[in-house]
């Protein structure tokens, strides 16, 4: 079987292997197992990419399979990588696996939490090695109706709310999506042929321009709900404040990339004229998430909801770089995916384990943490640091390449936007330097927080390795961009050719 | 004609022959072991059903009044495995002591409408058609008022009836326009001399009015929601899985096959009423309570995204109506099955008794929750890709604003689809129905439900062989 595949069916034999188990403590060993299992293989797949360029092999995509699958329509399981696909398939891998830990006190229904919980990353998984539409956006939905349960069922707050908005509007989305889709297939061979889903496929073609126009915001604007593009983020902050810890992890830390992922990979890729004609009006409202996430976040005193406004600010910032469409600022966008990934996720599984200690996440309530839970506090610290962008940390190397690559603009339009955004920047750093000096800084607010315990094994299991992850993309960013780099070149050489400035 | 030549009506002959064989028991058996009736008629059945999948030729009966393909067969031996997996579900209902003196009666009329579907479906003129259609209509409306004593069954037997009748006769006037108009009522003919002048649209109006009651289509719904609700639940599934697959099926081969000339008059017309159709359905969805109305207005909405298909005309519009229809006979019945046997077993009709039902009966709840989802097109059960084939075929002639019309009410209806599985998961509940184990008979269908839901999807194999006979039906 080809490698990749493995990443579909290890999830899928992980939750047969959940139905057999008797309580939660049998779920979680399985799932820990399977997840365990998926990491190794990411760790695998991302040598041997490294090791098949090394080799000097060249091919866009590598372990390409394709298997005919409805043969009138032209539909195929398709699947391949490239640096990117590998990437977040390792990001994806580590998240995942830290989420099993960050929920394994889970004891409510814990086999259908951890069977969801597994589908969703299945669903993720197999969106990242697809190269067939159809099947990736098969792969999308799969990824996005779990949500539902898992965050009506063993979410916190309002939860039923949170999760019906939450699934409607990314439903809304994947609707948009699905015209974008459709468009594309049937203007995927304009001199006559045999239509096709494949992405590689469709990328030799032109796709006449007059279609582009009309699909190009489709499909633009359907992942980018996904990827929380203002004025369509309003699902994510009460999703992320319902959702529980695991939850909260994987949508903020790996799902809102499908978004971003989706946008460049189908929608900028495929219809490049379009994709350069309209990317004022998207760059536009990026700036707007970017600068307004983080100020949202200055404003909110529960800690889910500053993540999550700070989840857009940073997601839009990913959107805002793709769409600069030159190497730099692309390399910084699939950076700031992955850093973001796995700082965003230690944030909520902090949160998480805090609120579970505390049993409020109101900022107001709370003071001097550091002096009951030193390792939390400590580890929150860390993540505050990358997100606000300190060198050494994965946030400073994605950010950085982000503006020196958006700045390399000459006109003006793209210097005044990279300046508004680059604002955020001190924004951050005001919301996530208050937070720490209240939480966790000066004396203790509440008499009952006195007696709290610090972290236990599978809390510092799930957040080291987070935090090692962060830094060492901050150390040593190259062998990431090493990943990405080469990958991006067909995609840019597509994209530049058509643009205007 | 040779004797032979009636293999071509085999599932019309097998039925009936099921039908009188069914009379038959009923005379023979001891009146107090009237139950023993229902084992038989389903064996019978079965082995109808069975026997349908016996690939035949295409041909033609009765000087074109009958015509038959790969096609319709397989379109007729959906409808059958639709009526078995209804005659399993019925079984609980059927054994209670007010129903037990009718039995038979339950399943000669049912075998009778069915009869009346497969006519239509096979019929080669206008004359044939309109018989199939009564045969069909007026049996459902002694289905509908089956539980007498019931007011409400009574009243849905008798609006069923007055409406079909009133829908019948619009649906005549407007053949007959187009008789007028073209000087014959076979299929064949009309097609050849079809244009588009301003009586034949009209006939063609009247016609899809008449239609539109039998698919129930907004406007011409008012009275399913009514019938739905007061009919037996076994009936309900039968009127919006068999019912209205027939008529979709009929509407579809009759649209492509006679009405192909006037496609770009038609378009437009069938344009507007998906859009009403899903709209609306799904406006009204949305506040519904009881698990049968709202059933209902879920089944008015699948209808909508069936002329999806009719829209995408050809080839694989055909493919897509009939391919969804199969997955919409798995899903939902799967559905009703779960409220039948939560009906069987508590008499709770209400989406908030429902409420922590996942608590007492896992199995159900889930099974329910695999309908819903495949009701509202999500992967990787198979509704997603019946619903997918539908918008493509719309989508390969240009309606892509038609498609993301549809695409957001799939999105409106999983508001109220994931509203049960809420109810069922989320919600809380002193009293929740007991654990309870449904009948063997019942468990039957709905495994078969089951991994219909699964299969049909996944299997790309289904869909090419509907697609290759679509391919056979159209050259």
């Amino acid at each position: 079987m080809n490698i990749l595949s493995l990443f579909v069916v290890v999830p899928i034999l992980t939750i047969v292997g959940i139905l057999f188990t008797k309580d939660f403590k049998g779920a979680r060993v399985v799932s820990a197992i399977g997840m365990g299992i998926q990491l190794v293989l990411a760790a695998a797949l991302v040598l041997m990419y490294l090791g098949a360029r090394k080799a000097g092999v060249n091919d866009e995509m590598l372990w390409t399979a394709d298997y005919t699958w409805f043969k009138s329509l032209n539909i195929h399981y398709a699947i391949g990588v490239d640096g990117i696909a590998v990437a977040m398939i390792g990001l994806t891998a580590i998240v995942v696996f830290a989420g099993i830990f960050a929920s394994w006190e889970v004891q409510y229904l814990s086999r259908e939490f951890f069977i969801s919980l597994i589908l969703l990353a299945t669903g993720v998984f197999g969106f990242f090695i697809s190269l067939d539409l159809f099947t990736m956006f098969l792969f999308y939905e799969v990824a996005v109706i779990p949500m539902y349960l898992l965050i009506g069922v063993w979410g916190s707050g309002p939860k039923e709310a949170s999760a019906m908005k939450l699934t409607l509007m990314l439903m809304g989305g994947s609707a948009l999506l699905m015209v974008g889709l459709f468009g594309l297939y049937y203007n995927s061979a304009p001199d006559g042929g045999m239509l096709t889903w494949n992405i590689l496929e469709i990328a030799k073609v032109n796709i006449p321009v007059a279609a582009q126009r009309f699909f190009f915001p489709f499909t633009f604007i359907g992942f980018g709900v996904l990827g929380a593009l203002f004025p369509f983020h309003t699902w994510s902050p009460d999703g992320h404040a319902s959702a529980p810890t695991a939850v909260s992890m994987l949508h903020a830390g790996v799902l809102m990339k499908l978004g971003g992922y989706g946008c460049f990979r189908v929608a900028m890729f495929l219809m490049p004229e379009a994709a350069n004609e309209m990317a004022w009006i998207f760059i536009i409202l990026t700036t707007i998430s970017v600068v307004y996430g983080a100020f949202g976040a200055i404003w909110q005193k529960d800690l889910k909801f500053i993540n999550a406004y700070s989840s857009v600010s940073h997601c839009g910032l990913v959107i805002f770089a793709l769409l600069m469409m030159n190497k730099t600022a692309m390399d910084g966008a699939i950076l700031q995916m992955i850093s973001h990934g796995l700082m965003t996720a230690l944030f909520f599984a902090l949160i998480g384990m805090i609120y579970g200690r505390t049993h409020t996440r109101d900022i107001r309530e709370m003071g001097g943490l550091m002096k009951v839970i030193p390792f939390l506090a400590v580890v929150y610290m860390i993540a505050g640091f990358a997100s606000l962008g300190l060198p050494g940390l994965s946030g400073f190397v994605a950010e950085m390449t982000v503006f020196v690559g958006s700045f390399q603009h000459q006109d003006v339009f793209h210097r005044v936007v990279t300046i508004i955004a680059a604002s955020s920047i001190v924004v951050t750093a005001v919301y996530i330097l208050r937070v720490v000096g209240i939480i966790l800084l000066g004396p203790v607010k509440d008499k009952h927080h006195l007696g709290l315990t610090d972290a236990v094994w599978y809390e510092k299991l799930s957040t080291v390795m987070l935090v090692l992850a962060i830094a060492a993309i901050g150390i040593a960013p190259l062998w990431l961009s090493d990943t990405i780099q080469g990958s991006l070149e067909p995609i840019i050489a597509k994209l530049t050719v058509f643009n205007p400035f | 004609m040779n004797l032979g030549q009636f293999i071509l009506m085999r599932h019309e002959l097998l039925l009936t022959i099921a039908a009188v064989f069914v009379l038959i028991a009923e005379l023979a058996i001891n009146e107090k072991a009237k139950s023993k009736i229902i084992p038989i008629a389903l064996g019978v059945f079965a082995l109808v059903t069975l026997i349908g999948f016996i690939p035949a030729e295409p041909g033609v009966l009765f000087g074109g009044s009958f015509q038959s393909s790969p096609l319709t067969s397989f379109m007729k031996n959906v409808l059958n495995l639709a009526v078995l997996i209804i005659f399993l579900q019925s079984e609980g209902w059927l054994k209670k002591p007010e129903n037990l003196d009718k039995v038979s009666e339950y399943f000669i009329l049912t075998i009778a409408t069915l009869i009346g579907m497969n006519f239509m479906i096979s019929s080669g003129d206008f004359l044939s058609f309109y018989v199939g259609l009564e045969t069909a209509t007026i049996p459902i409306a002694g289905l509908a008022a089956f539980d007498k004593l019931k007011s409400r069954s009574a009243e849905a037997g008798i609006k069923l009836i007055l409406s079909s009748a009133l829908s019948s006769g619009i649906l005549l006037f407007g053949l007959s326009m187009i008789y007028g108009a073209t000087g014959s009522i076979y299929f064949t003919d009309i097609a050849q001399n079809l244009s588009a002048t301003p009586l034949v649209i009209l006939g063609f109006i009247f016609f899809v009015a008449g239609m539109g009651f039998k698919i129930s289509l907004v406007p011409f719904h008012f009275w399913t929601a009514d019938v739905y609700e007061g009919a037996p639940i076994t009936v309900t599934s039968y009127l919006s899985v068999v019912s209205k697959g027939a008529a979709a099926f009929t509407f579809s081969i009759i649209l492509f096959r006679v009405f192909n000339a006037v496609f770009d008059q038609w378009q437009h017309l069938i344009y507007v009423l998906a859009v009403m159709t899903m709209t609306i359905a799904n406006l009204f969805a949305l506040r519904q309570d009881n698990i049968k109305r709202f059933l209902a207005f879920s089944s008015i909405a699948q209808a909508g995204f069936i002329l999806l298909g009719i829209l995408g005309a050809g080839e694989l519009g055909m493919t897509a109506v009939v391919y969804f229809v199969l997955i919409y006979v798995f899903t939902n019945l799967g559905a009703f099955g779960v409220a039948t046997s939560v009906y069987n077993a508590s008499g709770i009709e209400t989406i908030s008794g429902y409420n922590g039902l996942y608590k007492t009966n896992p199995k159900l709840s889930l099974l329910m929750t695999l309908s819903l989802f495949s009701l509202a097109g999500i992967p990787p059960v198979a509704g997603f890709f019946g619903k997918f084939f539908l918008f493509t075929s719309a989508a390969g002639r240009g309606y892509y604003i038609l498609v993301l019309i549809a695409v957001l009410n799939a999105t409106i209806s999983l508001y109220y689809y994931l509203r049960i599985v809420k109810a069922m998961f989320i919600d809380q509940n002193d009293q929740p129905v007991p654990l309870f184990r449904s009948s063997p008979m019942m468990r039957a269908s709905l495994i078969i439900c089951l991994a219909g839901i699964f299969l049909v999807g996944f299997v790309s194999g289904i869909f090419e062989y509907i697609r290759d006979l679509s391919h056979l039906f159209f050259n």
